[in-house]
């Protein structure tokens, strides 16, 4: 097969959507934390301010969403239609909390009056809480594997989705989310709220640390498949011992009050963990429960070699545009968030 | 209960239609307010400056109900649509993918400018992210409709496998990308969008000229929207008839289901009105004999395919809805047109504002191009049935095998009533908005010469 720098090209790919997913987590991941907490804010104006810290970047986060959807149909078709027919009604809930969630950020601050405000605020954080949860119930799956045949076909129900390990990984999503958004939360703050979100801080990252281990070993003992290559490759130890003293860093970043370390960290954290779950997959993208020989590779799903080719010098062109943009974005608004009359 | 099948096709073609309410406005409106901005940097006018920024606040919250219902559709390809996406994801996916990186992308990063960063960034800067804004929103119209292009006339693709293992793989990109049909599809839906934005924005304008407030705003609005509404309904011609000269083409039981033509090969009229029984498969109404000859063959004695010439099996059996969606496109078409040359004509006369009539009828106008947009892409799709992708693959073959028709319930249950709250809300919140309408600076009144003080203000009689 052909090899681009001594990888083939679905392996490219399965690189090309780890990146967008890890790009969308540690984006979107802080402004989907941001919406989880907001109800701990209860002063109108704290919640205007910490609402209005991800206003300009939020859609934009969001994107990643979509490019990293359009980049898994184009890359590995068989697999998009799986993964989410297999999901089928968590997917759906997750669009309808999707579309609650803009909804809520665009018209809370259209009406001033109480009961709008407080529909809409917690509307906005049931539907950040239920996305992430819902999300990493999808991944939790994927990585304990699911009831798949011979035909790629799903034969469980939706309770197959509810298992002890899934959920575990949705709370550690969510947790890891809070930390995240929390901590960029701090950063864009300043007086009163400041003091109280330092406090939301160091209490999600203790929330996350405790969900950190018991993951760790519910992944060691329920999930041995994850822990394949790295018996193979040893030197991919380094990779959760890394996490590890990320999240040491995280705790010593939060302790100190060097907040703009610790976003950079618990970015680093999120990319580590999808790597490392990148890694237990390899070359499988879904992994069968019921027999190992009917998971799917990404050569079994890949489209042909042409259209990776194609989207590949695609992803290259369009790659750095995004980084442009999303930098130029973040330039434009950085600084501690301040209210006028284009806020929400 | 209904099978997994209609009710899958039901609740994407309910999604759809919902989500294009939307884009088609983001698309008009992001141009007009290149425009309006524009017109502010050159002249450094208030009045510019107060119509962009009541038209920015407007656009942002189309725009967030479009991003929103959009999502959606990407992904029910992959839930409902579960062959469909692996026969096509070598070709459709890649074009959603450029879609994301090109221009999504693009837009919402800007979209977080233009919003928030009046007073951040520099004039120029601003404008430039308007600009990027509304050009974002046109590639990604260009990226979805090449995608949907794609599947009327398919080209540089090979099969490979069979049955179920079955896929289209790209052979040549460029000649995927520019299929017959990709190039006049875009510029009708393009063009069809600018009518859609631009008479959003004369509605308003209107409706304040009536109410006599904000008269002189209003006024520069009005002009704003007529300028892109004109050039648009003309241009729209000249797509209209493109697109239809590619359907006779390459999906001719598609033209023939339009015009209700039955006869294999026969000269066909076109007709103004009509009606199909197509169980006798027949079509009475008001025609122009030969004419469909003319338009395909540029002969009217030419003969023209008709629909017996593909077997039942293969060709659209809702033939009366697939026409009459047709004609009224058409007849809208030709009333926005003549309602845009009537206006200029006034304006010219420097009597535009005083026609109240004229004005009650712009003020419901903004439903025309809503209608047409929507009718067409009826037409659209439902001439092509019973294909997904034209020739290759069929709906009833495109479905999730796993999914079950609770499921597909539950679902469209969930989205009927989430878009009706949905619905209600940007209705009320848009009422609100042109109730409210832009926030006057000082002196905005009083610098623009550009006012006819041949109001309505001059005729006073209560709506």
């Amino acid at each position: 097969m052909e090899t681009i720098l001594g990888l083939d090209l679905p392996t490219w790919w399965f690189l090309v959507i780890g990146g967008l997913i890890t790009g969308y987590g540690v984006l979107d991941g802080f402004d989907l934390g941001a919406g989880a907490l907001h109800l701990f804010f209860k002063k109108e104006e704290s919640r205007r301010l910490v609402l209005n810290a991800i206003g300009p970047v939020w859609d934009g986060n969001e994107v990643w969403l979509v490019i990293a959807g359009g980049a898994l149909f184009a890359g590995f078709p068989l697999v998009y239609g799986v993964v989410l027919s297999t999901f089928y009604i968590p997917f759906m809930l997750f669009l309808v909390a999707l579309i609650f969630r803009a909804i809520s950020i665009e018209f809370r601050s259209k009406e001033t009056w109480l009961w709008w405000r407080k529909m809409w605020d917690i509307s906005y954080t049931v539907s950040s809480t239920g996305i992430t949860l819902l999300l990493g119930l999808v991944l939790g799956n994927l990585i304990h594997g699911l009831p798949i045949n011979k035909e790629h076909e799903f034969t469980g129900t939706l309770l197959t989705f509810f298992n002890p390990y899934a959920i575990l990984i949705a709370f550690t999503t969510l947790s890891l989310f809070m930390l995240h958004g929390s901590i960029y939360l701090v950063m864009k703050t300043e007086n009163r709220l400041y003091t109280r979100l330092t406090v939301i801080v160091n209490n999600c990252s203790k929330f996350f640390i405790l969900c950190f281990i018991l993951t760790s070993m519910a992944t060691l003992i329920y999930v041995p498949h994850m822990t394949f290559q790295f018996k193979s490759h040893p030197q991919l130890f380094l990779l959760p011992m890394l996490a590890v003293l990320i999240l040491l860093n995280i705790k010593r970043n939060v302790d100190a009050r060097r907040y703009y370390t610790a976003f950079l960290y618990s970015s680093i954290i999120t990319a580590c963990l999808l790597i490392l779950f990148a890694v237990g997959l390899y070359p499988n993208i879904v992994i069968s429960t019921t027999d190992p020989a009917y998971s799917i590779s990404i050569y079994a799903a890949a489209s042909s070699v042409k259209s990776l080719k194609i989207m590949l010098l695609i992803a290259a062109i369009g790659t750095p545009m995004v980084i442009g943009y999303t930098t130029f974005l973040f330039w434009t608004f950085r600084g501690k968030v301040k209210l006028n009359e284009m806020s929400y | 209960m209904p099978s997994v099948e209609i009710l899958s096709r039901i609740q994407f073609a309910f999604t759809i239609a919902f989500h294009y309410i939307y884009p088609p406005l983001s698309i008009g409106l992001g141009l007009c307010l290149v425009i309006m901005e524009g017109l502010y940097l050159r002249t450094g006018l208030a009045l510019y400056k107060d119509i962009t920024r009541y038209w920015i606040k407007i656009f942002a919250l189309i725009f967030g109900i479009g991003v929103a219902t959009g999502i959606v559709m990407e992904f029910e390809f992959g839930t409902n649509w579960a062959t469909y996406s692996h026969y096509v994801g070598d070709i459709f996916g890649s074009a959603l993918a450029a879609e994301g990186i090109f221009a999504f992308a693009m837009e919402s990063a800007f979209l977080g400018v233009l919003l928030f960063g009046w007073n951040r960034v520099h004039k120029g800067v601003h404008f430039f992210s308007t600009c990027m804004v509304a050009l974002g929103s046109i590639f990604s119209a260009l990226w979805i409709v090449i995608a949907n292009s794609w599947q009327q006339t398919p080209t540089g693709y090979r099969i490979e496998g069979h049955d179920l293992q079955a896929r289209a793989v790209v052979t040549d990109f460029w000649e995927m990308v520019f299929n017959p049909s990709s190039v006049d599809r875009f510029s009708h839906v393009i063009i069809g969008s600018f009518l859609a934005g631009s008479f959003l924005v004369m509605s308003v304008a209107a409706w304040y000229v009536l109410k006599n407030r904000f008269t002189k705003h209003a006024q520069a609005m009005f002009k704003v929207g007529l300028g892109v509404a004109v050039i648009a309904a003309l241009m729209q011609l000249f797509t209209g008839h493109r697109s239809a000269h590619y359907v006779s083409k390459y999906q001719p039981a598609k033209l023939a289901a339009m015009e209700g033509h039955y006869d294999s090969s026969a000269v066909a009229p076109m007709y103004i009105v009509g009606w199909v029984d197509n169980k006798n498969e027949k079509t009475t109404g008001i025609k122009i004999p030969g004419g469909l000859s003319f338009l395909t063959h540029g002969s009217f004695s030419a003969p023209v395919e008709g629909l017996r010439a593909t077997p039942k099996a293969d060709r659209p059996s809702a033939v009366n809805f697939v026409f009459q969606m047709y004609h009224l496109m058409i007849t809208i078409g030709m009333i926005l047109i003549g309602l845009t040359l009537l206006a200029v004509f006034f304006l010219w006369r420097k009597k535009l504002f005083n026609q109240r009539w004229l004005m009650i009828i712009f003020a419901w106008a903004v439903l025309l191009p809503q209608i047409a947009n929507q009718v067409g892409w009826y037409a659209a799709e439902v001439g092509r049935q019973p294909w997904v992708v034209y020739k290759l693959l069929r709906t009833s073959d495109a479905l999730s095998r796993k999914v079950t028709a609770d499921q597909v319930m539950f679902s469209l249950i969930l989205f009927t009533l989430v878009y009706m709250l949905l619905f209600t809300l940007f209705i009320y919140l848009l009422t609100r908005k042109i109730q409210h309408g832009p926030d006057v600076s000082e002196n905005a009144e009083i610098e623009y010469d550009g006012y006819y003080h041949d109001n309505i203000t001059y005729h006073p009689t209560k709506l």
